[in-house]
């Protein structure tokens, strides 16, 4: 503590107590306490303390974790069950023109580690009762900002909005009484939300691949490609796999093991690296930035590059287990559209980590496994 | 306005608004982005990421300039108990003015975040990747951070109360 400021100035005048001082200045104690009263409520509304209407990322955890019956612990609160995976990505030149991203820039090898996973938010669910797979990647060029995607094999995503997706996970929650969602619930969610029966009905019609290495990724969510000459396009994009198509029939998935999904990647990976092409989706003027509505399949694709994965390997302490893969990690020559879902998943993903990263977790469903060259 | 007697170095001075201003920015910044999902999110966090290192950098200089240029005394007659809260709420804020950029700094280090301030400044991490380590951090951010306002709210009441009751120095010495 610095000496001089126990050195006291001499008093202009004798100053009386503070309790003789404060009764006083009634009028003075009472607009300090409006003043300090104001800026408390100031910081509580901010924080939406006061309005508990108003949708933050911690309501839309709760409300997952309430829909699949209690959190998992540890584990992430959607996408539980997962792999870490690792190879590279080249890119090619007409993806260069479209994005100054370092990804693209030398034609060089990119180092990419990454995740597979099943959407459902239970981490031990069988896999044959799983109907949504995504690839979440980490591009690190060496010397360059990374870049971080989550990608689904989905026709889009069943929502446009971060409400909507709050208000079928809250229709989706099944009631305590009967175990079981309320049927009106989700008939009076759908009736406001077509886009959702729309996506019901592209998930009805498409036919799901045998496994994670046939399978393809969509970004689902707009972006904008920033080019070197400054243009910026608004694009999605697909890893598209070129291993060739194969399905399961649903009675041969119901007779495979648990894990069948994650086994037959990791065989396949023994055997050599499993690659995709990433191609990008040039949106035309008036393409709906919507996440739920897809664009007409006549629009122009680019070839951005070839995505290889050659390991495959368990969750662990330290490797993909331990990353928030954030849609908004992005580097300079990609860019956050008008899309409003990535801005909520970013903040979302942030809730999810946080927690469990503060639990204690046990091993994942494939645990002490891997295949393929090490990293 | 009583003209002091003793009154802060110019440099003091600009240090103390200049910080006050951002720390009770980045406080409501940062309460306001951790409960909204908005497309506005995104750019308050970014914002929230250099704003913080802005004050790191400030709070040292800071405390250079207050080893260098004392603060003036406290009035002569101020209750001994208003003295020892006065020099412990100052030397609070330093300390979670320090504390609260470090640990978020180390928060991101050990989430394996990539740390960019200004759009496009590439930090290094500060801690070695550790999900547990984060856990810890984030939760002391948030802890600090609310005491960083209770702090705030206590400083402001006291400039108050020695500007409208006691009517003293201290205010006009710090403008």
């Amino acid at each position: 503590m610095p000496e001089d400021s126990i050195d006291r100035a001499p008093p202009a005048e004798a100053t009386p107590d503070t309790a003789t001082l404060l009764k006083r200045h009634p009028m003075q104690l009472l607009a300090i306490g409006a003043v300090l009263a104001a800026t408390a409520a100031g910081f509580a509304y901010t924080g939406g303390f006061l309005t508990p209407q108003r949708l933050s990322p911690n309501h839309f955890i709760d409300a997952m974790e309430t829909a699949a019956g209690g959190p998992h612990e540890g584990f992430r609160r959607a996408h539980a069950k997962g792999i870490c995976i690792a190879g590279h990505f080249v890119g090619t030149p007409q993806g260069r023109a479209l994005s100054s991203a370092a990804v693209f820039a030398s034609g060089q090898p990119v180092s990419v580690s990454g995740r597979f996973a099943e959407a459902a938010p239970d981490p031990f669910a069988k896999d044959s009762s799983e109907a949504v797979r995504s690839m979440a990647l980490r591009l690190q060029p060496a010397g360059a900002p990374e870049w971080r995607m989550a990608i689904n094999d989905t026709p889009g995503l069943h929502v446009s909005t971060p409400q909507a997706f709050y208000e079928n996970v809250v229709a989706s929650t099944p009631d305590p009484a009967t175990g079981k969602p309320d049927p009106a619930k989700m008939q009076a969610y759908l009736a406001k939300h077509p886009e959702t029966a729309a996506f019901l009905a592209r998930m009805k019609a498409r036919v799901l691949a045998a496994g994670f290495a046939e399978d393809s990724y969509n970004s689902v969510d707009g972006f904008i490609f920033v080019a070197p000459n400054g243009a910026r396009r608004l694009v999605r994009w697909t890893m598209q796999a070129e291993e060739p198509f194969a399905t399961l029939t649903p009675a041969v998935r119901d007779a495979r093991p648990a894990n069948y999904v994650f086994d037959d990647l990791l065989a396949r990976v023994a055997k050599g690296p499993v690659k995709w092409r990433m191609i990008a989706t040039l949106a035309q003027p008036g393409d709906p930035n919507r996440a739920a509505e897809v664009w007409p399949a006549d629009r122009a694709h680019v070839d951005m590059g070839e995505l290889t994965i050659d390991h495959v390997e368990s969750e662990a302490t330290g490797n993909c287990q331990d990353i928030n893969f954030d849609p908004l990690t992005l580097p300079p020559g990609v860019a956050p559209s008008d899309d409003p879902i990535p801005f909520a998943r970013s903040a979302v993903y942030s809730v999810s980590f946080r927690r469990r990263t503060g639990e204690s977790k046990a091993p994942s469903a494939v645990a002490d496994k891997s295949a393929g060259a090490r990293p | 306005m009583i003209r002091p007697a003793h009154r802060f170095p110019l440099l003091s001075r600009l240090l103390h608004w200049t910080m006050a201003a951002l720390v009770l920015a980045m406080l409501f910044i940062g309460i306001g982005m951790v409960s909204t999902i908005s497309p506005r999110y995104a750019q308050l966090v970014s914002i929230h990421k250099s704003i913080g290192i802005v004050i790191l950098v400030l709070v040292a200089i800071r405390l250079i300039n207050r080893l260098i240029n004392p603060p003036p005394p406290l009035p002569a007659d101020l209750p001994s108990w208003q003295v020892v809260a006065a020099k412990l709420s100052h030397w609070v804020l330093y300390l979670l003015m320090f504390a609260l950029p470090l640990v978020g700094w180390g928060m991101l280090s050990a989430a394996g975040a990539p740390i960019v301030i200004f759009g496009s400044l590439h930090l290094p991490a500060i801690l070695p990747h550790d999900a547990a380590l984060f856990a810890v951090l984030r939760s002391t951010h948030t802890v600090l951070a609310l005491l960083l306002f209770a702090t705030f709210l206590a400083h402001l009441g006291a400039a108050l109360f020695h500007a409208l009751i006691r009517r003293d120095e201290v205010l006009p010495s710090m403008v």
